[in-house]
Formats: C-alpha cells, structure tokens, sequence
C-alpha cells in the first residue's frame, strides 16, 4: 500500500511538473512566438476563450503568479481556449475529442497486437535456442528497430499504394463516404487502417521479441526450470506456465507504459498517411503555427503517458511481490 | 515508432544484463577495460558489423569532397534526372546532385549523433552518479528532477520546442535532443554508483582524503566504462533518429543538407507521384544503415555484458540438440 501511495504522489508531482513546463516553455522561447499568433487572431475568438488563452500564454497585465494560477485553474476545469489556425474558433477540447478516437483505434489497436505477436514470437524463440528463428532473429530485429517509422511508412505507400494501387494510403476513411455504422463504412475505415497498422507494427515488434527472448532466456537458466524438466514435464508446460510466466513480467510493465504512448507515439505516421488522429492534429498545430491547440495536445500526450505509468506501477506492484519494498 | 522515448520497453531490459555482471569489481582501470573492449568487438560478429558500418560512415562525413566533387545545394543541373554515370543517383526536383547531397548530409547526422550521444552521457554522468555519491538531500532532489524528466514524452517536447525554434541547425538540434534525453543513462548510472557505495576501495579513498570530485572521476567513473559506452551507442541512435524525423516534418533547418531535410524536399515535391523514387529510398536507407551500426554494437556489448544471450552455435558440437 505504501509503495502505491509513494507512487501516486509522484504522479501528481510529473502532473504539476508537465502544468509548469507547459506554462512557462512559450515564455521561454525567443520572442515568444505564441504572443504575435494570439495577437493576430484575436478578432476570431470568444471572449472566455481569449480569457483562457491570456493566462496561458501571459498576455494583458495580470502578473505572473495569478496568470500560473488561473492556467492551472482552467485545465483543471478542461478549458483550453480554442484554435487560432487550424480550425478558427472551434474549442480545443472540441478538436481533440474527435481526433482522440482514431489514434486509440489505430495505433492502440496495433500496439496490442504488437505486443501479443512480438511476446509469442520471443518466447517461442528463446525456447527453441539455437534453432533457426533464434539464430536469425537477433540480428534481423535489431536492424528492424531502428528502421524510422516515416521512411518505411514511405515505402509501403510506395510499394502497396502507389505502384501496386492495392490499398488506399490517404485518409481514415473514402471522404466521399458519409461516417455510419454500417459494414461497407466500417470495411472502408479497415482499409485505410491496414498501412499505417501494418507500418507502426513492423517498427515496433522488433523491441518485444528481443525483450521477451533476452529474459526468457535468463529465466530458462533458473533452477526450478532445471527442476521442471527433471520432473520430466511436458515441455510446453515448463515453456510457459515456469520460464514465461515469469519472464513476461518486463514486457508486461513495458507494455502498460506504451499503452500510454499511444496517444502520441504514431504522431508522423498520422501525418504521412493524412490520418485524422492527434499526432496528425499535433503537426497540423506546429505547422499552422496554432500554439494554444499545439500546447493542449502535448500535455494530453504527457498525461497519457503518466496516467500508464501510474498503472504499470500498480500492476507491477501486484504481479511481482518483490518490487514492493524497493525503492 | 519505437524510438518516441528513451523510456521505450525496449531499453530497459539491457540494463539489469550489463550493469553488475559485465562490471567486474572496482579497480579496473580504464584503459584496460578498453582493451577489453577492442578484443570484443573483433571477436564478435555484430560488434564487427556495426563498427565496420559506423567506421564508413566516419570516413564519409569527415572526407566527403573525396568522394563527391559536386555542391550539394547548386541547383545547377538538370531537373530530375535519373541516375546516371555523370550523376549516379540522379537530380532532385531543384537539379540538385542527389549523389553529393547524400554524401554531405553523412556529416551534421553524425555531429548530431556524436554530439548528442557525448552531450548525454557526460550530463547523465556527472548528475547521476552526484546523486548517488552525495546521497541525502541531493540524491533525493536529482533523483527527482531524475524521474521526472524520464516520463515526460520526449518526441512530443521535442517536436513543441522545435515548432517554436524555427528552423533548428545542427548545433541546436545536439543541444536541444541532449537536453531532453540524459535522464534514462542518468537513472541507470545513479543505480550503478549505489551498488558501489559502499565498496572498500572507496573507502579507501575517503580515508586517504581524497576529495569527492577525485573519487567521482578517478576511483567511480572507470568501473563503468561499459555502461557508458553502452550509454552512448543508445543515445547516439536516438538523436539519429530523432533529429531525423524532426527535419523530416520540417522543424529543422531545410537549408541544410543531411539524409533528414533530403526526405522533406523529397515529400514536398511529392517524388512518389513524380517517380522520383531514389530521393526517398537512399537518404532512409543511410539513416537505417547508421542506425543499425550503432545497434548491433550496442546489441554485441550486452550480449559480451551478459553471455547468456549470445548465439550457441559453437556448443552445438559438444552437447545434444538443446544446450542447457
């Protein structure tokens, strides 16, 4: 309970600090930037929106202190203002709700079949020691890791999209198609997810079957493995209810914590593929110099990445007795 | 991409195996765990792969006008030429020599990659172990700033800072991707100094007088040589990578030549519709190339740290089907 206890406060301490960077980075920068875009837009905004937007980014005579104050104030209260550029005038949380649930369908989707297929792949491997995968394995994926996402994502429209012509690479969806439940939609939307699934998966799978292999091997080296196979069990089962059983664990915690790299960790593969999602949203923001709605996205990324570790915390706090008392 | 955080999964488990284990009991000098490590790179076939590669890479960027006569940013030539004897991978959109601008965009990706991965290292260095030796408050504190730094999403910032930069260089860029990424070397190394804390040898150190800046530098730092260089090959890939896809989406300086801005121009101009396809193939395939001899070095030490992991072809001979 404890370890629990130490473990939230320290999520609300990297809250507090992602508030804080979040406020003062804008101020930080050479000229403030943000200020001149603000200025430009203002007869586009609401009043309560421009008020919002004047704590953030110090506009107007308010000393520093209150502007810190009411910023936190507002995005505890969800109010972020609304877009210069991107989509003029619309509220912020507006923009982003929409775009939240194509990238947890396209990139949270892939990264739990990653995990999955990649888990498999690496038990299997370091199982079969020696033998042809995991003679292979080591170096191919190693090299896989490091292959930038965009670039293969580039390729694969290259070689699927536009030569072959044999998937759509633009878009979520056929835009002449109007959004509805029905199966040719939903057979659409599919379509135009198989690329870029198929690009994040590729890149990422490499970084579980080597995590996987690498433990599972040190676990196959323990004595109650030694054990089990003196007892003469099936080898399936020293496979996976012994070695893997206990060998997953990193990979478990690593995979909570990427769930939290969901929301942000596809943001140029939204991009190259004209993807509806956040990181698509994050670049459009950079690009159209929209500093409010780019500023919101980035600290929606950073709490979805200490709401997973909070939970990887927990998780690892239950799984594996030993960590309790440590640190 | 796999690459969004230093505090990827796939980073962790290389710690546990090359911290205690490939270590050996303090008072190894430096220069003899570097002999150490030549022996292993010649003796291990990844490790010989990717200091092959890395070594290529170094002759290209330093001498570059050896091997490509032409400037890489005249837009001089025909306008998207294929390859040919006089231009071997053909001219951009601008009739710019795609072969020259491939060569001299080896060199600011590895100032990036040199100077990032130093950068970090060194910072990680000097904090994490601080925090470990000074212990109490300051551990406390550093650890902290530490953990903190660790779960803020690093591409993400990079990407908010970059949109306000404008056009980072190269200097910045090694600036910039330092600052964000020591954090990850500085938790292992802090963890690693721990463990040495309360070794004799440092005690007698202390005991001799010596001064903390001494027994940080002389008596610390050299029995971690192995996680430092593990340290730099990570962080040398990721501002690789990093600084990649940064000039990629356009928040670099696209006025400088490197495999990066290549693959901007080349998307601006839409070089798939245009057939261009070299302009995106080549520059990618050199970030993969550099990238990956980095990799398989780091891979090589961890397996050399922790010899469980290695290949078991040569036991074949001697035992059954499974080795155990």
């Amino acid at each position: 309970m404890r370890f629990v206890l130490r473990r939230l406060g320290f999520f609300v301490l990297t809250l507090w600090a992602a508030l804080t960077l979040n406020f003062f980075l804008p101020r930080l920068m050479p000229g403030n930037p943000a200020l001149a875009a603000i200025g430009n837009h203002r007869g586009a905004l609401s009043p309560d929106a421009l008020k919002v937007m004047e704590a953030q980014f110090g506009i107007g005579h308010q000393n520093i202190v209150s502007q810190y104050f009411s910023y936190v104030g507002n995005v505890f209260t969800l109010k972020f203002g609304s877009s210069l550029t991107t989509q003029p005038g619309v509220s912020i949380g507006r923009i982003v709700l929409d775009a939240i649930p194509w990238t947890l369908g396209l990139v949270g989707l892939t990264t739990v079949l990653a995990f999955l297929l990649g888990t498999g792949i690496g038990i299997v491997g370091a199982w079969r020691r020696g033998g042809r995968l995991d003679s292979v394995m080591p170096p191919v994926f190693v090299i896989m890791t490091v292959i930038p996402y965009f670039w293969l994502g580039l390729i694969l429209i290259l070689v699927f999209g536009v030569n072959l012509r044999w998937l759509p690479y633009i878009d979520s969806y056929d835009i002449t198609l109007t959004p509805a439940l029905s199966p040719s939609f939903i057979g659409n939307v599919l379509e135009h997810a198989i690329l870029p699934a198929f690009t994040l998966l590729i890149t990422t799978i490499g970084t579980w079957i080597l995590t996987m292999r690498n433990t599972m091997i040190t676990t196959l080296a323990e004595d109650y493995v030694r054990m089990a196979r003196a007892k003469g069990l099936p080898g399936r089962r020293i496979m996976l209810d012994y070695a893997a059983r206990n060998a997953i664990l990193p990979n478990l915690t690593g995979f909570a914590m990427s769930l939290g790299f969901v929301v942000g960790g596809a943001i140029i593969i939204e991009e190259i593929y004209n993807y509806q999602g956040v990181g698509y949203l994050l670049l459009q923001a950079v690009n159209n110099t929209d500093y409010p709605l780019m500023q919101a996205l980035f600290l929606l990324i950073t709490v979805a990445v200490l709401v997973a570790i909070l939970f990887s915390d927990v998780a690892t706090a239950i799984l594996d007795p030993r960590t309790r008392g440590a640190r | 991409m796999a690459a969004d955080s230093a505090s990827e999964p796939g980073l962790l488990p290389g710690a546990p195996g090359l911290a205690p284990g490939g270590v050996p009991a303090g008072g190894v000098t430096g220069a003899r765990s570097l002999r150490r490590m030549t022996r292993a790179v010649t003796s291990n076939r990844k490790a010989t792969a990717g200091a092959v590669l890395l070594l290529f890479f170094c002759l290209v960027g330093a001498f570059p006008w050896l091997i490509a006569r032409d400037d890489p940013q005249a837009e001089i030539y025909g306008r998207s030429l294929g390859p040919s004897l006089r231009h071997l991978l053909g001219t951009t959109a601008f009739g710019q020599d795609m072969f020259a601008q491939v060569v001299w965009g080896t060199r600011p990706v590895l100032l990036i990659a040199f100077g990032a991965g130093l950068g970090t290292t060194i910072i990680a260095t000097l904090i994490g172990v601080s925090a470990a030796y000074l212990g109490g408050f300051w551990d406390g504190a550093l650890g902290l700033i530490i953990d903190v730094l660790l779960v803020i999403p690093a591409f993400p910032l990079l990407i908010v800072i970059g949109s306000y930069l404008h056009g980072a260089g190269t200097g910045v860029m090694i600036g910039v991707i330092t600052l964000i990424s020591w954090s990850y070397t500085a938790r292992q190394l802090r963890a690693q100094a721990l463990s040495l804390r309360s070794r004799d040898f440092l005690e007698a150190a202390r005991v001799r007088g010596e001064r903390s800046l001494y027994i940080i530098v002389v008596e610390i730092i050299p029995t971690m040589t192995s996680l430092l260089v593990a340290s730099f090959l990570t962080n040398a890939l990721y501002a690789v990578l990093f600084s990649s896809s940064l000039q990629f989406i356009g928040l670099g300086d696209p006025y400088v030549t490197s495999w990066g801005t290549m693959l901007y121009w080349a998307e601006n101009n839409e070089a798939f519709q245009t057939g261009q396809v070299l302009w995106i193939i080549v520059p990618g395939l050199c970030i993969v190339a550099l990238g990956a001899a980095f990799a398989l070095l780091n891979y090589a030490f961890d397996e050399i740290g922790n010899p469980a992991l290695r290949p078991v072809r040569s036991m074949r001979g001697k035992s059954a089907k499974r080795p155990r």
